[in-house]
Order: structure tokens, then sequence, then C-alpha cells
């Protein structure tokens, strides 16, 4: 029996007058690895920083890793890891330090191996002393992966994540992802990036007009097929309603 | 279950973060010694030929170039927690807000202890003042306290606005107002010797006002980063 990692009934979140998500139905279970699609502005990035606990929302009732949102925010926060549009590391402290700053926020047992084995890991050990604000945005971007790793959650979020980074980088996050993948955890990302999501992905979400709108399990999909369904389905109009 | 890293923990990992933060950048500490020192020399050129004026205003000098230092401090501060949204960072972490709180207040407190170590020192030689009186330390501590526990809420409060130079004194210095003005009757009372009876009141206020607000200030936090 599979649980459900995210459950999401009728969310619905605003920015000033304008709806963003109306009434969005979705759920996600336990070890599937979601890509989140849609064109800008459709929400995407929103409904992860919800999921992350990062914004409110206004109606709507949001379960995460068994938590609800917001009651149960902190139990939540334990679960998940987040990895959005900003990094989140200090430029003045190392990479180490860093490190170390966010195993000591989550208390992270046997702190120092984890951090040495994630440095190595990402490609950063020998820059470890060196302060983040001296990195390239792409080493930044693998630091970031390695805060996320850190507190070995089992829901992982990834907004754009190849962005910044170049093709030793992407191939990196690339191999950590399928290993993420082969673990169990459950993976939810937002990417265009179809060559690289499309071997990793059980299921393509499309959220448009503030609701998911269609879901394409992946049972050998090309990326042209994906692609073509991407395309059909942003351009079929869907019914506008008041909220 | 474990809801989240123990309080104290987490707020002695923001403390030490912020030190070590500063340590690698000396932003804070910088601006604060420079703007310090330039205030005091400026006064002391200003009131060169009076030396009774000197005495008279020294201790308000004093205060005011506390309040101005420490909101350059908070300003940098909180800047910190805004590069790279590391704010957000913050709040993704499964610990207590007030937490977080209380580790950035009491970095920004120790700055501003480090500060006034550099500058009563030399405050005292260019006015001619002895400043080592207890009394005295007692009301830089209460007055600190009150000052950084109000301080630190403000400077999160503004910290993601674009006028936030502008903003932070703005709304800060009326909420420490009567802070500035008990510590500097309070001050005055010790070093000019006055009797305790006359100084009790302003110390009281002080101590008064560090419970009310520094309390008002720890519960408000949450709210405040929610947004």
């Amino acid at each position: 029996m599979t649980s459900l990692m995210v459950d999401v009934r009728g969310l619905m979140k605003r920015f000033g007058y304008r709806w963003v998500l109306r009434g969005l139905d979705w759920t996600v279970e336990s070890g599937q690895v979601v890509v989140l699609l849609g064109p800008n502005g459709a929400g995407k990035t929103t409904l992860l920083r919800i999921l992350a606990t990062l914004t409110r929302f206004q109606g709507g009732r949001v379960h995460v890793a068994g938590a609800r949102l917001p009651q149960e925010a902190t139990q939540a926060r334990q679960r998940i890891g987040y990895l959005g549009h900003a990094t989140f590391l200090y430029p003045d402290l190392s990479a180490e330090q860093n490190l170390r700053f966010f195993a000591r926020l989550y208390q992270v047992p046997d702190a120092e191996t984890r951090i040495h084995a994630l440095l190595e890991q990402v490609g950063l050990l020998a820059r470890r002393r060196d302060p983040v604000r001296t990195f390239s945005r792409g080493m930044q971007q693998r630091l970031a992966l390695a805060r996320v790793l850190l507190i070995d959650p089992p829901l992982l979020l990834f907004d754009e994540p190849f962005t910044g980074l170049d093709q030793e980088g992407a191939a990196t996050l690339t191999d950590i992802l399928h290993e993420l993948a082969q673990q169990g955890r459950t993976l939810i990302l937002t990417s265009h990036d179809f060559p690289r999501v499309l071997p990793l992905a059980t299921r393509f979400d499309l959220l448009h007009r503030g609701r998911i709108t269609a879901s394409l399990p992946n049972h050998g999909l090309t990326i042209q097929t994906l692609q073509d369904w991407y395309d059909t389905h942003v351009t079929t109009p869907v019914p506008e309603e008041r909220v | 279950m474990n809801t989240g890293t123990s309080f104290w923990k987490a707020a002695w990992a923001v403390f030490l973060k912020d030190l070590i933060a500063e340590w690698r950048s000396r932003e804070i500490l910088t601006a604060q010694w420079t703007f310090a020192l330039l205030v005091i020399f400026i006064f002391d050129f200003a009131l060169e030929f009076d030396p009774r004026a000197q005495q008279r205003v020294a201790v308000g000098v004093l205060w005011t170039l506390f309040a101005f230092a420490g909101t350059l401090g908070l300003n940098r501060s909180l800047s910190m927690e805004r590069e790279n949204q590391c704010l957000e960072g913050l709040l993704l972490a499964p610990v207590d807000r007030g937490a977080l709180y209380l580790g950035k207040a009491l970095a920004n407190l120790v700055f501003l202890f480090i500060t006034a170590a550099i500058v009563i020192p030399v405050y005292s030689a260019l006015y001619n003042v002895s400043l080592l009186h207890p009394g005295f330390l007692l009301v830089i501590f209460l007055g600190f306290v009150g000052y950084i526990a109000v301080g630190t809420l403000i400077a999160t409060m503004t910290v993601q606005a674009r006028t936030r130079d502008i903003l932070l004194p703005l709304l800060l210095f009326p909420l420490i107002l009567p802070i500035i003005v008990a510590a500097v009757r309070a001050s005055e009372g010790f070093l000019l010797g006055n009797p305790w009876s006359e100084i009790r009141t302003w110390v009281n206020l002080l101590v008064v006002y560090n419970i009310l607000f520094g309390t008002a200030s720890f519960l408000a936090f949450d709210f405040v980063v929610e947004g």
C-alpha cells in the first residue's frame, strides 16, 4: 500500500487581487518523482513554496509528509528539503561553515562526517574553506544542493534545479537525483529541461491557470511525445472560473 | 515525536553563525566603530573651547552615538539575512522562531557591547570624563538590552524594504525614546554622584521597558517573519 506524501485539496492562493491557485487538487505518493510543468507565472514556484511552508495560502487543505499545514509546519519542516531560486547560503561563510550552521540548526547527527561526504559528492571538497562569495553561480547551486541533502529528508522539492549549472554540475545533479529516486525518496521538480528529467520522472503534471489540468505517467515516453503533450495542453483553453 | 531542534541549540547556532560571519567580514563592527569615533571627534572639535559644555552634553552625546551606531549594526546584521534570501533558509528550519530572534538579538548585543568597549575609553580620554562607574555600566547594559530587543524586531520588519536605511531609524527611534531618556538621566545621575533615590526611577523605567518591550518583540517576531 502506498502512502501520500503530498495531499492537497482545494488549494487557493492569491497575490493581491490575482488568484494564482484556484482550488488546486493534487496528490503525490511516497517514492514518486513528479515533474511539475507549466508556463511562466502558472504558479509552480508558489505551489512548491506552500509545500515547503514558506508561503501562506488563503484556502484549502494541505498535508505534506504527514503533517497538516500550517498547524504542523514545524513537523513538516523536518521532513522537507527545498531548493528554490535562492541558495539560502551566507556569502561571508565558507562552504563548510554554511553546512555546519545548517547541521546545528537541524541537529544533524555525526555532522562533520556527513558534511565531508556531501562536499565530496557535489565536488566542492577542495574549496570547502573558501567563502561562498567567491563561488560561481553553479558552485553555489551545488552547495545549496548539499545543504538540502544534509538533513536527509524523505521529501525533496526542487524549483528549476538545473538553472545556472554547467554541464558537469548538471550531470552531477542528475546523478544525485537518480540516486535519491532509487533510495525511494519522493521528488517534486519544476523543470523544462526535458532531456534531463525524462529518465527520472514517474509522472508529469501540468499546472495551468491555477489547477492541475493534465497528468501524464512516464511509461517509456520520448522527448517528442512529452513536448507534444505539453504543447497540446498548454494551448488548450481552460475555462475561466470566477473564484 | 521530536518536533524540532531545541530552542537553545537553535538560538546558539544563529548566534554563533552571526559571530563567525562578522569575524570574516568585519562589516558591522567597522561601520559602528568608524561612525562612533567620527561623532566623538566632531563633537570634541565643536566643543573644544568650552570644557563645561563638554561635561554637560557628554552623556547625551554618548547615547546619541550609541543609538545611531546601533542602527548601522542592526541594518547590516539583517542585510546579511537578506542576501541570497537567507532569512527564508532560517524559516525552513524546524525551530521555534523565537530562537532565531534570540540568536540574532544576542549577536547584535555583543556587537554593540564591543563597540562600547572601544568607544568609552576614547570618549573618557577626549572629554575628560571618568565613565568607569559600576552604575553607569549597569545603565549601559540595561539600555543596550532594550535597544537591541526592539531594534532586532524593527530591523527584521524593514529589511525587505528598499528604503530600509531610512525606515529603520524612523520606526525605531520613537519606540526607543523612553530608553534614551531614561539612560541619559540615569547615566548622568551615576556619574554626578547623585543619590540612588533620584536615579532609581530611571533605572526602574529601563527594567520595566526591557521586560515589556523585550517580551513583546520576542512574541511578535513570529508574526513579523511569517508576513
